[in-house]
């Protein structure tokens, strides 16, 4: 059976009805479930789930709606609709008590010295409530993603008029005052400030520095596409010049996908006069460009955490593309590895959450190894050209192909679970994973992997097989998730568990290459 | 307010959207107020963007 119920004019944020349908959907007899606002993006997934029915015909934005796909010999609506109200009030009775006023500028009257505005609302929103939080002289944290090329450069300019931050659109991680925002880790205070264009790239490069001992002074997000010639890189320069200018920073990183060229002589050009050290991760381009605009260049996200802390202890920034443990424990690990494997086992399945650690890991093993993706290095690697799956893949499963009315891998591990029970065969080798923790991040991230390991395992039993599993956590021991027992939980399931992004990919290199796959 | 004038302040935020990075800053004690935002004119993109304009000439 087949059923819709409309409330009109009842408002909520996305995250929160997915991880609602999410529960529903646990129901017993619900085959699909999906609670959501009446907007375009909605009816088209209602519609590709065959659940659509002529009252969603009238549904605006502004309505809310849950469409159901049940046997009514077990569930009916109604259980669905306690089922939605019993988890609507769980969370409404956390908030009890908070006032929570219906518009910026009330919500200005309340906090007067409020200094930003964090913004996660639809894109097609967003400009516009980023425009009223800058005029009324509020740096903002744009998270929302589909904002406008040129709303983006109208909002930038209006922010450096105005000696604002303008951290976004599509930003996911910044630290102001110590304060993580959005998707960002607990790392301590310090004197290392940072610019990031790149979430998860600001994330690993963060927490090795906390784990190196140092800490951060500010860490400002620019939103991923700052760096292209449209945008000219207004919030990385703006990010640069507060850095040179804050006492409580000595050293800067800067971390990006490779800018255009213009935006790239114009930051080199501010950094000609710098007085502070100054360390760039372009990742996988320009370190002679690099060097000769007189920063240091770095081989990955880990090095430039080694780098930033070294020139800070005013040490020589040396490059660092080996592993922490001693050569003949990596062998050791790689010969446990193969010893798992039988010779027909023979691909690569890497699973990304974080678009940056996929990126850096594309970018590294493809250099060797015939990597497809949904990111691939050169367009012939796309993984949709990959046949009979026979290859090795790497996939960002936070790119939005992966992503419609679902949340973001790092917040639900549903999706990434599901790639595990899909692709996780006889023929699979090796894994590899990303485990990012912090605040914005699910709350256990790497019990959802070890348990997917665990059962693709007992499925592999059966013809005598094992797999080679290799993992590195973004996370530090300040984090709301127990690093320790991420760790723990990880290890326990037979996962190879690695310092860093960095070393989780050479590992898997060396895995790869000793099993000749 | 200078974005260095920014680094030297208590850092106080209002959220408009996704109310779990409300309940993150909130954990650490950051100050913090979550908008019940709602968009305008009940979605209608065109009389959103009208009312918009007529907000931003005031």
């Amino acid at each position: 059976m087949i059923k819709t119920i409309i409330r009109e004019n009842a408002y909520y944020d996305s995250v929160t009805l997915m991880l609602i349908s999410r529960e529903m959907k646990k129901l017993e007899g619900v085959e699909e479930v999906l609670a959501g606002m009446g907007t375009d993006l909605n009816l088209d997934l209602v519609k590709m789930l065959d659940m659509f029915l002529p009252e969603l015909e009238k549904v605006t934005p502004n309505d809310l709606f849950i469409a159901a796909k049940f046997d009514e010999s077990k569930v009916s609506m109604d259980d669905l609709l306690a089922s939605f109200e019993a988890q609507l009030n769980s969370k409404k009775e956390a908030h009890a008590g908070q006032y929570q006023p219906p518009t910026l500028r009330s919500a200005l009257k309340l906090m007067p010295d409020a200094r930003l505005a964090q913004i996660s609302i639809p894109g097609q929103y967003a400009a516009d409530e980023a425009e009223n939080a800058l005029r009324k002289g509020l740096h903002v944290m744009l998270f929302s993603d589909n904002v406008a090329l040129e709303d983006e450069l109208r909002l930038k300019k209006l922010a450096v008029e105005k000696g604002l931050l303008m951290m976004g659109p599509d930003c996911g991680t910044a630290i102001i005052n110590g304060v993580p925002l959005c998707f960002a880790n607990a790392v301590r205070r310090g004197r290392i400030g940072l610019v990031g264009a790149s979430g998860t790239g600001t994330q690993e490069i963060t927490v090795r520095i906390h784990q190196l001992g140092e800490g951060l002074s500010q860490v400002i997000g620019t939103g991923g596409r700052d760096l292209k010639e449209e945008i000219g890189g207004l919030m990385m320069i703006q990010g640069i010049q507060a850095l040179l200018a804050d006492p409580e920073t000595e050293v800067i990183v800067l971390v990006s996908k490779p800018p255009a060229p213009s935006v790239e002589k114009k930051i080199y050009g501010l950094l000609a006069g710098a007085e502070k050290p100054v360390v760039i991760d372009f990742i996988g381009g320009q370190a002679e460009s690099v060097k000769k605009a007189g920063a240091i260049p770095c081989l990955s996200l880990e090095d430039a955490a080694r780098k930033a802390v070294a020139v800070l202890r005013e040490e020589e920034p040396v490059d660092f593309d080996g592993f922490d443990l001693p050569p003949e424990e990596i062998d050791r690990l790689v010969r446990e590895a193969l010893a798992r494997l039988k010779p027909d086992q023979k691909y690569l399945r890497a699973f990304y959450t974080g678009g940056t650690l996929a990126d850096e890991a594309i970018k590294y093993l493809g250099a060797e190894h015939l990597i497809y993706s949904n990111i691939p290095l050169t367009p012939d690697r796309a993984w949709d050209k990959l046949e009979g799956r026979a290859g090795h893949i790497c996939l960002d499963l936070g790119e939005d192909q992966f992503t419609r009315g679902r949340p973001h891998p790092m917040i639900d591990p549903m999706t990434r679970t599901e790639f595990f029970d899909a692709w996780l065969d006889q023929s699979t080798a090796l894994v590899l994973v990303d485990v990012v923790l912090g605040y914005g991040s699910h709350e256990d991230p790497a019990s959802a992997v070890a348990e997917s390991i665990e059962k693709a395992r007992r499925k592999l039993q059966a013809s005598g097989r094992d797999l080679a599993v290799v993992a590195s956590i973004t996370g530090t021991d300040q984090d709301p998730q127990d690093l320790e027992k991420s760790k723990k939980v990880l290890e326990e399931a037979g996962v190879l568990v690695m310092p860093s992004n960095a070393q989780a990919v050479r590992l898997a290199d060396r895995i790869m290459k000793a099993a000749g796959i | 307010m200078s974005v260095n004038d920014l680094f030297k302040q208590e850092l106080k935020v209002i959220n408009l959207g996704l109310e779990s990075f409300y309940d993150d800053l909130t954990r650490q004690g950051v100050p913090a107020i979550q908008v019940q935002w709602k968009p305008a004119a009940g979605g209608d993109q065109k009389m959103a963007s009208l009312l918009g304009r007529l907000k931003s000439s005031k």
